[in-house]
């Protein structure tokens, strides 16, 4: 995205002879996510005569470090030093702002291009601003550390100096900026820290769970533990009588009805209990007894739904996504045929930080502190279950304790702007972590039933993949679709995708890379028992069939993967890999959210189940410039750490339309002593613009454990999480 | 009911049901938002605090069982956020979200008060509580031993012990 015609600059004075420097972009209608429409301006930029620089931070911050890194992008542009930059969280305010969300590992490519151009805009007008006082060409004029020089006579003035003047120059064409040569960066690709890691290492509180309001109230919610279920009776009265409620009441709610349960489906019904301390409302929730009708999901069982996708993959398939060449007859005439049946669970996105949100309803309007990662979601959402107009709402964005995409979702925001409007009182609204667990949006589990065929040379000349997933037919619930592009589609010249889908009345929902973070462990695990069947090794197999690059080359770029699986390879020794007795490495590669990553896996076995990754390595290619190094080889890291969680232990289960795990004792993370003690991040810079991180840096990492394991233990894993077949950390 | 503590070196009376768990003393009744809700179950450590320097999990501990020693929260290990470990945390840039932070930095300050120089499996021993769910675990591990070097290098005296003496210096 650039500075073009649907975009202009607009600078205005600022009381007290500050400038501010704003960025209108007309959204696109055609955006993946929902942009602003109102045609204001927005800012970005103020600078103060002291000379102080305030940076405008737009996005949602839940530990991606945006809050950091956008701020980066406009202040290099802008010519000043990082540590005379103040950054300040904005408002949600789609009249001033496009695309204020954080997900898809989209800030990166989305603003690449606008926030530098914001700063180089800024700089121009300081540089006009600076030559018409001393009546200088502007060509004569550079910027260094916040203040324009005018080299020939010597003479410098500090932006601060400048923003009176500054505000009355034209406003630059975008097309006439010039923006920096890359060589002369000194803020991007320098490693700075996180702007709130002091307020965080002091316990500032900062966090959504953290913000209060004169006379809030706390709220608690119980919502049926089989979803949409209604309540039939609770004991109100009884509670209302306990030490600290104010409030406790029926929420009939309304989710929309059908077979499939939408993106954020509406308002769940429910009890809530309003009191003067939280601890009050969650004890008194304690003494609730409510009835309920459980509806429709209430006969779901995980164990049922496994025996469903069994039945479906020996029918024929419903729907046929890609069929490419001949797979049957080629399957048929295979010099070898490899079989797998793969599946996966729902599971739990379980950021730290439980689902909360502070909301004041107050005289037909409404006044809302979230850590949504799209708050433009759940303003719709709050606006039509209210059924107020969206200008009565005023979002204010708090750091998010963690995201995954948990918050991609508003139930919680549309939940405590109810309350606070049958209250009659600001609320704050905290969920239980068991609350958290049994109430997400699941990453959908799923089952796929492979069959690939290797030609006599062990080259692999037929793929098909019968994907059984979850939809009512036309429908997909959300995040359980795959794309019949998803790799090695068009790699192989037979290949077939279909699919065949089981009904859900379950809420589902993006996780980290989402699709993605199974289906690396799919493909990549079944290339490999290719690989191993074709008496090949796993790497050279894998860049023979990236050898394949279909004409024309599909969105995965097939040099850009080679390149990080040889870099990988390369580092980690693969080539001459010695392991000891019980140990061995593993590969595998992934493409999501425009990000090339391959990993190895350095893992011992022992007594048969007991894991220990010992090292990890990861190459990664998502373009030119790696924005801030520090940050981006921390969120790597814990995008590995994160797959390992997922690949080991987390797991959700269906009884009776209930979730069975409730917190982490049975949904378990990671801790510091299973966790590789070395993971090694290696970048390859390619001239492709720059892209996101957050996402693509996890998939790679199961399967890449699982091939290690195989190799190892000959156990060909199969089915997730690996404690399912007996493994357990070393 | 009526509860005395010491918190950070400063008497506090609080009044509140005996079985409140002193986190939601010190989060909605003293207003020290540094110390986190996680799990509720002490499973993950968010919600770690030191009660006469011991490391504990504030979510289990009821507030009639806090009466009898110091408490110290992440806001009482220094008022200036220079305790070692802090400036450890800062210097290695920890954090993704930061949410858990507090309870590492709590358990790192137990661990180091009682072992100055302590080994990676000391780490791992003492912090094994505490989760992140940003998988920040490499970096904790280094800023532990970052925060090892510096209070040996600079002397500090251990902000547990300051708080004993009742004093937040």
């Amino acid at each position: 995205m650039q500075i073009n015609r649907r975009s202009f600059l607009r600078v205005t004075s600022l009381a007290g002879g500050g400038m501010l420097l704003a960025l209108y972009v007309k959204p696109k209608a055609s955006a993946q996510f929902a942009a602003g429409a109102s045609p204001t301006p927005n800012n970005y930029i103020r600078i103060a005569p002291d000379g102080t620089v305030t940076i405008m931070a737009k996005d949602p911050e839940v530990g991606q470090g945006v809050k950091t890194m956008l701020p980066m992008l406009i202040a290099e542009e802008l010519d000043v030093d990082w540590k005379m930059v103040k950054i300040e969280q904005t408002d949600f305010d789609d009249s001033k702002y496009s695309l204020q969300i954080a997900g898809g590992s989209v800030a990166t490519p989305f603003n690449w291009g606008p926030m530098r151009q914001v700063g180089a805009a800024g700089r121009q007008m300081l540089v006009a601003a600076a030559a018409k006082s001393w009546n200088v060409p502007e060509s004569e004029c550079s910027t260094s550390s916040g203040r324009v020089i005018h080299q020939g006579s010597n003479r410098s003035l500090g932006y601060g100096e400048l923003t009176a003047r500054a505000a009355q120059m034209p406003v630059p064409d975008p097309k006439t900026l010039k923006l920096k040569d890359p060589k002369d960066y000194k803020i991007i690709g320098q490693t700075q820290r996180g702007c709130d890691v002091k307020d965080i290492v002091a316990g500032k509180p900062i966090f959504g769970i953290d913000f209060t309001v004169p006379g809030m109230l706390y709220a608690v919610y119980e919502k049926c533990p089989v979803f949409n279920g209604k309540v039939t009776t609770a004991n109100l009265d009884e509670i209302k009588k306990l030490p600290g409620v104010r409030h406790a009441f029926v929420v009939d709610g309304f989710v929309k009805p059908g077979t499939l349960v939408d993106g954020d489906p509406g308002l769940e019904p429910g009890v809530a209990i309003v009191a003067d301390s939280w601890w009050q409302a969650q004890s008194a929730r304690k003494k609730l007894q409510v009835t309920w009708n459980e509806g429709q999901g209430a006969s779901q069982t995980s164990a049922g739904f496994a025996q469903r996708a069994d039945e479906l993959s020996k029918l024929p398939p419903a729907k046929t996504l890609r069929n490419d060449g001949n797979v049957d007859q080629t399957l048929a005439s295979a010099a070898k045929v490899v079989e797998g049946a793969y599946s996966y669970p729902f599971i739990s996105h379980a950021p730290l930080e439980p689902q909360n949100c502070t909301a004041h309803f107050k005289d037909g309007a409404v006044e809302i502190w979230s850590t949504s990662q799209i708050p433009g979601g759940g303003r719709s959402l709050v606006a039509k279950t209210l059924g107020i107009p969206e200008n009565k709402i005023t979002l204010h964005m708090l750091r998010g304790g963690g995201g995954f995409g948990r918050r991609l979702t508003n139930d919680y925001m549309v939940e405590s702007a109810w309350i606070s409007k049958a209250a009659g009182a600001p609320v704050k609204l905290l969920w239980t972590r068991e609350d958290d667990m049994t109430h997400d949006y699941y990453r959908p589990g799923g089952f796929q039933y492979l069959k690939g065929g290797l030609d006599a040379n062990g080259k692999l000349i037929a793929w098909r993949n019968h994907f059984v997933t979850w939809g009512d037919g036309p429908r997909y619930a959300p995040s359980a679709t795959m794309s019949p592009t998803e790799f090695p589609s068009r790699f192989v010249p037979n290949y077939a995708m279909h699919v065949s889908s089981i009904p859900l009345w379950l809420k589902t929902g993006a996780l980290r890379a989402p699709g993605s973070n199974v289906y690396a462990f799919v493909i990549q695990s079944f290339i490999d028992e290719l690989a191993h069947a074709a008496g090949k090794d796993p790497v050279e197999f894998r860049l023979a069939l990236l050898d394949n690059s279909p004409t024309p080359a599909p969105q995965l770029n097939a040099e850009r993967m080679r390149g990080v699986l040889q870099l990988v390879a390369e580092k980690s020794g693969w080539a001459k890999r010695a392991p000891a007795k019980g140990s061995a490495l593993g590969v595998a590669f992934h493409f999501s959210h425009s990000g090339y990553f391959a990993e190895v896996a350095d893992v011992t076995v022992t007594g048969g189940n007991k894991v220990k990754v010992n090292k990890i390595w990861v190459a990664a290619d998502i373009g030119s410039q790696v924005i801030n190094p520090g940050a981006a080889e921390n969120i790597v890291q814990g995008a590995v750490i994160d797959g390992l969680s997922e690949l080991m232990g987390q797991e959700i289960t269906l009884e009776n339309g209930r979730v069975v795990q409730t917190n982490f004792d049975h949904h378990p993370m990671v801790r510091m002593a299973q966790a590789p003690p070395v993971i090694e991040v290696h970048w390859r810079k390619t001239d492709n613009s720059p892209t996101g991180l957050g996402e693509p840096a996890l998939p790679p990492i199961l399967p890449a454990v699982c091939n290690a394991i195989f190799t190892i233990t000959g156990k060909r894993v199969r089915s997730l999480p690996l404690s399912k077949s007996g493994f357990e950390w070393a | 009911m009526g509860f005395d503590l010491t918190v950070n070196g400063r008497a506090a009376s609080v009044d509140v049901s005996s079985d409140t768990p002193l986190l939601w003393v010190i989060r909605d009744v003293l207003n020290l938002k540094g110390t986190k809700y996680g799990c509720g179950i002490g499973q993950c450590g968010a919600c770690t605090v030191h009660l006469g320097g011991k490391a504990v999990r504030s979510c289990l501990t009821p507030v009639s069982a806090a009466t009898k020693a110091p408490i110290t929260t992440l806001e009482g290990l220094s008022p200036t956020a220079s305790h070692p470990v802090q400036v450890a945390w800062q210097e290695i840039d920890v954090p993704q979200c930061g949410y858990c932070q507090a309870g590492q930095m709590m358990s790192a300050a137990a661990l180091l008060a009682k072992t100055p120089k302590p080994t990676d499996q000391d780490i791992d021993a003492a912090m094994n509580g505490n989760l992140c769910r940003c998988g920040t675990y490499l970096r904790i591990r280094q800023a532990i031993h970052r925060a090892a070097s510096l209070a040996l290098n600079t002397g500090l005296k251990h902000p547990v012990e300051a708080a004993r003496n009742g004093s937040q210096k």
